[in-house]
């Protein structure tokens, strides 16, 4: 074995060891990762907790919602439809962020200003539609 | 701000958007229940910014101000005779924030917690394209339905050949798509996914006639609340996951109630085709049928002399604005002794509960206006049917013609009253394009008239 050889051989094995060692590092930033967001939700997957929610959610609406009178079925769509603007806060974060790029910055701005149209429109209108709901005076 | 109590706050937040529904249950409790609805989007709003680790407030607050002027100045303005196309337009509002939403987490997510551009998990990504494809149906489809509400297209439906294999086609595509994008988290992908469901959108809702509207406008309402929760999932937000669900299931509900309005099944109005053509080949076998015309003293007369009136307010009744000189009608009934009562059928107008908020913005109590299922077994004893602007929700043949497109729809009995007038402006057929055998009954009436002209003329008969 020629020393040139040799040395070539070295160098290689320098550099398996380089990447070996930054693998082994991610792995174990990976396994800190997956520790710190196991302890957060106590094993079960964020996913999960949000089916859970989700499922709950929809029991809890499908009752209210069918105890609403019907005459009252009009204010009922408005204000979901201003609920449904709660939608908001994903734009809030991306509005307010700073740092980001200026396209998620302008998507943001422009989710707040349509959720916000929403939001007042909705809740504006559903109060008008109420007010108008009177009993027999006599 | 901690976490947890964030989290509780959002909680508290959830609560308040159920108690707003709740509220609704009864129109005494409704206003505060609205109010609470404020309450909750107030702090919903307040925590998120508190949360933020740095605020550039300058976007935040042109875009609220900017968007709530916009919609507060709408809200103030809007007259309750266009509420269903104002819904539509909202709709389309929240649609497409939810698909900016999802864009902007696409863009940049470490700004949400998700990870860096390239490494957003695949679970993630599903979610954000879920969200991002709800959003862009319902707000392309709603676009179409406020065109077709405001009268800037036609009412008809729009066929064409291959049309449901073509929208299968493009639901598979989005499928492919979503994979794509999952493991390769592509750009492409995701604007290829927001692109056709746009086109989605457009052709879920073009083949739905005029007369399904009210099914519409509740399907699109669930949408809506659909892709707050797809930008629920994809940000681990309970709060937008429960305004979502309940938004959702509560436009469900509606669209449900609405279909059982109609005796129409859910998938039937979704593949479309029906309504918006006048067909009316029965009318034109049988040759001329004869019915009885009347004017406003003969209605005025036989009202004056009753005991009890029922009225039944329809579409054509919003449109000619007859809502205050019919109250002004009514009035003068009650002063002479008459007993007054308003029956509402559930697809009335073009969204649900359309017709009562009409009446109680004409100063119509509340308890005076009853549904459909409360007041048909009251019709054998009432002396006068007074049928304003309604046509398809009155015809009898719904209850005995099999062949009848609208055999099986339920429908206010008002053949069954002694004396029944209809109000209406021609003969021609109503929106299901079915001729309706009441006109030619002995004991009814027509008062071929606009509605607003009709009750002033019948007012002025009073007053002599």
């Amino acid at each position: 074995m020629t020393s040139h050889a040799f040395t070539e051989r070295a160098q290689g094995l320098a550099e398996d060891a380089v990447e070996l060692s930054q693998g082994l590092n991610e792995l174990a930033r990976e396994a800190v990762g997956l520790a710190a967001r196991g302890a957060e939700t106590s094993g079960t997957s964020p996913l999960v907790m949000g089916i859970t929610v989700f499922v709950l959610a929809v029991f809890v609406g499908y009752h209210v919602v069918w105890r609403v009178t019907p005459a009252l079925h009009s204010p009922l769509m408005s204000v979901t439809n201003a609920i449904s603007s709660v939608i908001i806060v994903g734009g809030l974060i991306a509005a307010g962020a700073g740092g980001g790029s200026g396209f998620s910055e302008i998507m943001g701005f422009l989710a707040v200003t349509l959720a916000s149209i929403n939001i007042f429109g909705g809740f504006i209108v559903t109060q008008r539609m109420l007010a108008m709901f009177k009993r027999k005076q006599k | 701000m901690d976490q947890n109590l964030a989290s509780l706050l959002y909680l508290v937040a959830s609560v308040c958007f159920i108690l707003a529904l709740r509220g609704l249950s009864h129109p005494e409790t409704s206003r505060g229940g609205n109010r609470l609805g404020m309450i909750g989007m107030a702090i919903a709003v307040a925590i998120t910014l508190a949360m933020l680790p740095e605020i550039d407030f300058v976007l935040i607050l042109a875009g609220v101000l900017v968007g709530g002027s916009i919609g507060t100045a709408i809200a103030l303005k809007i007259k309750m005779t266009a509420l269903p196309q104002l819904v539509a337009a909202f709709h389309s509002l929240v649609g497409l924030a939810a698909v900016f939403v999802a864009a902007a987490a696409f863009t940049n997510p470490a700004a949400y917690g998700l990870g860096v551009p390239g490494q957003i998990g695949a679970a993630t990504l599903v979610e954000m394209s879920i969200g991002a494809a709800i959003g862009a149906i319902t707000f392309t489809g709603s676009i179409i339905a406020f065109a077709k509400l405001q009268a800037l297209m036609s009412g008809k439906p729009i066929t064409f050949p291959m049309q449901h294999w073509l929208n299968l086609g493009l639901g598979i595509l989005t499928v492919l798509l979503v994979i794509w994008l999952s493991t390769a988290e592509s750009s492409v992908a995701f604007w290829g996914i927001v692109a056709v469901s746009l086109a989605l959108g457009v052709l879920i809702i073009i083949p739905i006639g005029g007369a399904d509207m009210p099914v519409v406008i509740s399907m699109l309402n669930s949408y809506s609340g659909w892709a707050a929760c797809g930008i629920g999932f994809t940000l681990q937000n309970n709060l937008l996951i429960v305004a979502g669900a309940l938004v959702g299931s509560s436009g469900a509900i509606l669209s449900y109630v609405m279909c059982k309005g109609m005796n129409r099944s859910f998938v039937s109005v979704i593949l479309g085709g029906f309504g918006g053509e006048t067909v009316g080949p029965a009318a034109a076998e049988e040759g001329e049928k004869t019915y009885h015309q009347g004017a406003a003293a003969d209605a005025a007369f036989m009202m004056r002399n009753a005991e009890k009136v029922i009225i039944v307010p329809g579409y054509g009744f919003a449109v000619a604005q007859a809502q205050h000189a019919l109250r002004e009608m009514a009035d003068l009934l009650k002063a002479e002794g008459v007993e007054i009562k308003y029956a509402v059928h559930p697809v009335a107008g073009r969204m649900p509960g359309h017709m009562n908020v009409l009446l109680a913005e004409a100063n119509v109590p509340y308890d005076e206006v009853f549904e459909m299922d409360e007041i048909n077994r009251e019709l054998a004893d009432a002396d006068v049917a007074f049928v304003i602007g309604a046509n398809d929700v009155v015809n009898p043949s719904a209850r005995s013609d099999q062949s009848s497109p609208i055999y099986g729809m339920p429908i206010i009995d008002v053949d069954k009253a002694r004396q029944v007038f209809v109000v209406k402006r021609t003969m021609a057929s109503g929106y299901a394009g079915v001729d309706n055998p009441l006109f030619y009954l002995d004991h009814n009436m027509m008062l071929l008239a606009d509605a607003k002209k009709m009750c002033e003329d019948i007012v002025k008969a009073l007053d002599q």
